[in-house]
């Protein structure tokens, strides 16, 4: 299966290794990769902002990036969110509209499209609290929620606990938001930090040694925040597990 | 009028630590009993989509309904009056409590009553008025706002309330016992039910088919005010209005689980027609009502039934306190209804919020609470009530990430510069994300540029 690689500008930046564990995990599930080469971003930094006249350019870009490709695989649930339910800003063309239908965050890409159950290459184990972005929970509906009564289920949760060893630990606020928001990181800084805080620390209380999340965005802004209060916590994308890379 | 400073407001309210720790676990303890109550009905999914159902109903015939509720409830013997807007609902309670020649009111919660701003403006003309639900009463004698729809008193801790009541009512301020509290604000207030001539409720549903209201309540006060004194005034927004006594009993079953995790509230009171000797009169209340159902995007807030379910699931709200908002409806129901009230003053509020959903999921009546705060923010840029440096970086990344080039210099630059910049520099009060977190460490090489090196060559 060809698919189209899109790596978040921030994970090309910050996180590397979480762009080359999806590569690598897309492959050995038997898919060839193709990475465009002039991918930035999806728009949705602008777009969130409300200024959807700055995000038009950059939308338009990513369409023209990715137009033509059945699949299109990215490592972060918001940006699927994005590019799949809120690239409105250009012209809904027909290629437009099928770059969007097409785009899936890397966990529903692997459990619905793929089919993949088992992990055999990967071994993890280690005590793993399993946060799943509220794009990636509530717009892509990858996991049951608490608020809704619905039969439990969870995608990432059932790919992670197909690696060996692994054992997933449940905090408290199953679901909470963890406060990063995009600009509101930067916007609303105190009650984001507070929030980065109060949701390590619900991780960490539950006996997490590793906090684990299809959406590095978030991981980023809880990294920051248990380092700066030193907490013995560390963090990986879903992708750096699945594939075996961390062990 | 000056914009509501969120994240301003916030900051103070965190640095209450006490104060900040138990706002967030009292009403994330009402948001745990709220899903214990919900996942006990087999049916709540199905009662949220069918009272979403009947309020969108109702608002789309919404002048045939309140014009049929007025018939039935003029029939039943109460007096119904129109108000345009918040000026007009004061001078229409003015004008019936001075034909009654009332002098002291009593009053029971009412948001509505809030938003038109109604105390001041009686008190202004010699009325005067008591709040009797023990949050709101807290909140009079403390001159503040009430920080929640449903309890208005949240973000006060036991001892607040006592030095408030040691400095207002003459109980022991260093007493913060609740019993002793709750029992000394009785004591106080029931005199004012025998003094009162008039008694003011709100009403949770209006009903067309039968022309009587419903008032919802836990501790009694409501029925106290509306029956002791001969004369009873209800204000009731238009958005109130259910076409048939059938309707209701959806919404009686969804409101007290949705607010307090409780199965329905302690006290139901329907009001259908005045005793003999005494009187009723219903103000319905637009105020904004008509210009918001026009608005494609923001009709559906209006189904609204105030129960409080958003805020107390929201982690904004909870780690910021109804005070931050600066507005008489908080939380994520506030941040989609406030800027309808005043743009500009309110431009800040659909900007606390993470988009995280949590406030749609709960929400009774199915508002897409979430969509319409992604919604407002276009309109506060479409309308240039951006901040500056906001509205100017966002142009700026715009130009560079619709630009391969300069994303790529910005990119592969920033990450060199990081390494090299001394600290002092990056963790300084400027720099909003290194105030209470760490910058990530910079890569030694891109994500491109190791593919450039790892992949290129084989594929386009």
């Amino acid at each position: 299966m060809k698919v189209a690689l899109f790596v978040p500008c921030y994970i090309d930046a910050f996180f590397p290794e979480v762009g080359i564990a999806t590569l690598e995990l897309l492959e050995r599930v038997g898919c060839t990769v193709d990475y465009p080469l002039d991918q930035t971003c999806c728009g949705q930094p602008m777009a969130n902002s409300g200024c959807h006249a700055d995000a038009r350019d950059t939308e338009a870009l990513f369409a023209s990036n990715f137009a033509g490709y059945e699949h299109i695989v990215t490592p972060s649930g918001s940006c699927a969110h994005h590019v799949r339910d809120q690239l409105t800003a250009i012209e809904q063309t027909p290629a437009v509209q099928a770059v969007r239908s097409n785009t899936r965050e890397l966990i529903e890409f692997l459990h619905d499209v793929v089919g993949v159950r088992e992990f055999p290459w990967a071994e993890f184990p280690h005590k793993v609290g399993l946060h799943i972005g509220c794009a990636t929970l509530r717009r892509l509906r990858e996991a049951s929620t608490s608020e809704i009564r619905e039969p439990a289920f969870s995608k990432p949760a059932r790919l992670l606990g197909a690696v060996k060893g692994i054992e997933i630990v449940r905090p408290e606020r199953v679901d909470e938001c963890c406060g990063f928001g995009g600009t509101f990181s930067l916007d609303e800084e105190p009650v984001s930090a507070k929030m980065g805080r109060d949701k390590v620390a619900d991780h960490l209380a539950a006996g997490a040694e590793y906090i684990v999340s299809p959406d590095m965005s978030c991981l980023m802004h809880q990294r920051g925040c248990a380092e700066r209060a030193e907490l013995p916590l560390k963090f990986l994308h879903i992708a750096q597990v699945l594939n075996g890379t961390a062990r | 009028m000056s914009r509501v400073d969120h994240a301003e407001a916030s900051s103070r309210f965190i640095k209450a630590k006490d104060h900040a720790e138990f706002h967030d676990k009292r009403l994330w303890d009402l948001r745990r009993k709220r899903d214990g109550e919900t996942q006990a009905l087999p049916e709540w999914e199905e009662l949220r989509s069918l009272a979403s159902a009947i309020k969108e109903h109702t608002l789309s015939h919404l002048g045939d309904y309140l014009e049929e509720f007025e018939r039935n409830a003029s029939a039943n013997g109460m007096v119904v009056h129109w108000a345009r807007d918040a000026a007009e609902h004061n001078q229409v309670v003015h004008e019936i409590l001075e034909s009654h020649g009332v002098t002291t009111l009593v009053k029971s919660k009412s948001m509505l009553t809030d938003e038109c701003e109604m105390r001041p403006y009686l008190e202004n003309r010699g009325i005067e008025i008591v709040e009797t639900d023990l949050g709101e009463r807290i909140q009079q004698l403390d001159d503040e706002p009430p920080s929640h729809i449903v309890v208005p008193a949240v973000h006060k801790l036991r001892a607040d309330v006592a030095e408030v009541f040691g400095r207002t009512i003459g109980t022991d301020a260093a007493n913060s016992d609740v019993a002793y509290l709750a029992e000394s604000q009785r004591r106080h207030t029931r005199p004012y039910y025998l003094k009162a001539q008039a008694g003011m409720t709100g009403a949770n549903f209006a009903i067309a088919e039968t022309g009587s209201f419903v008032v919802c309540t836990n501790e009694g006060n409501a029925d106290l005010g509306a029956n002791l004194p001969d004369l009873h005034i209800a204000s009731i927004g238009i958005e109130k209005l259910l076409p048939r006594i059938e309707h209701l009993g959806v919404f009686v079953r969804m409101l007290s689980r949705s607010a307090l995790g409780s199965p329905i509230t302690q006290i139901t009171s329907h009001f259908r027609a005045p005793r003999p000797g005494t009187a009723i009169h219903v103000v319905l209340v637009d105020n904004g009502r008509s210009e918001r159902l026009g608005m494609d995007d923001f009709w559906t807030s209006l189904k609204c039934i105030r129960c409080g379910a958003c805020m107390n699931t929201c982690p904004v709200y909870r780690r910021s306190g109804g005070l931050s908002y600066g507005s008489t409806y908080s939380g994520p129901i506030g941040v989609i209804i406030d800027p309808t009230f005043n743009l500009r003053k309110y431009s800040s509020l659909p900007f606390a919020s993470t988009l995280n959903g949590s406030c749609t999921s709960v929400c009774p009546v199915k508002i897409d609470i979430h969509a319409q705060i992604y919604k407002w923010r276009q309109i506060i840029a479409e309308r240039h009530q951006l901040p500056m440096v906001k509205k100017e970086a966002m142009r700026v990344a715009g130009k560079i990430l619709a630009s391969p080039k300069l994303y790529r210099a910005a990119v592969e630059a920033a990450a060199a510069g990081l390494e090299k910049l001394p600290r002092a520099l990056v963790y300084n009060p400027f720099n909003a994300w290194g105030r209470q977190r760490e910058v990530p460490a910079a890569p030694p090489q891109t994500f491109r540029q190791w593919y450039l090196k790892n992949r290129k060559g084989a594929r386009r």
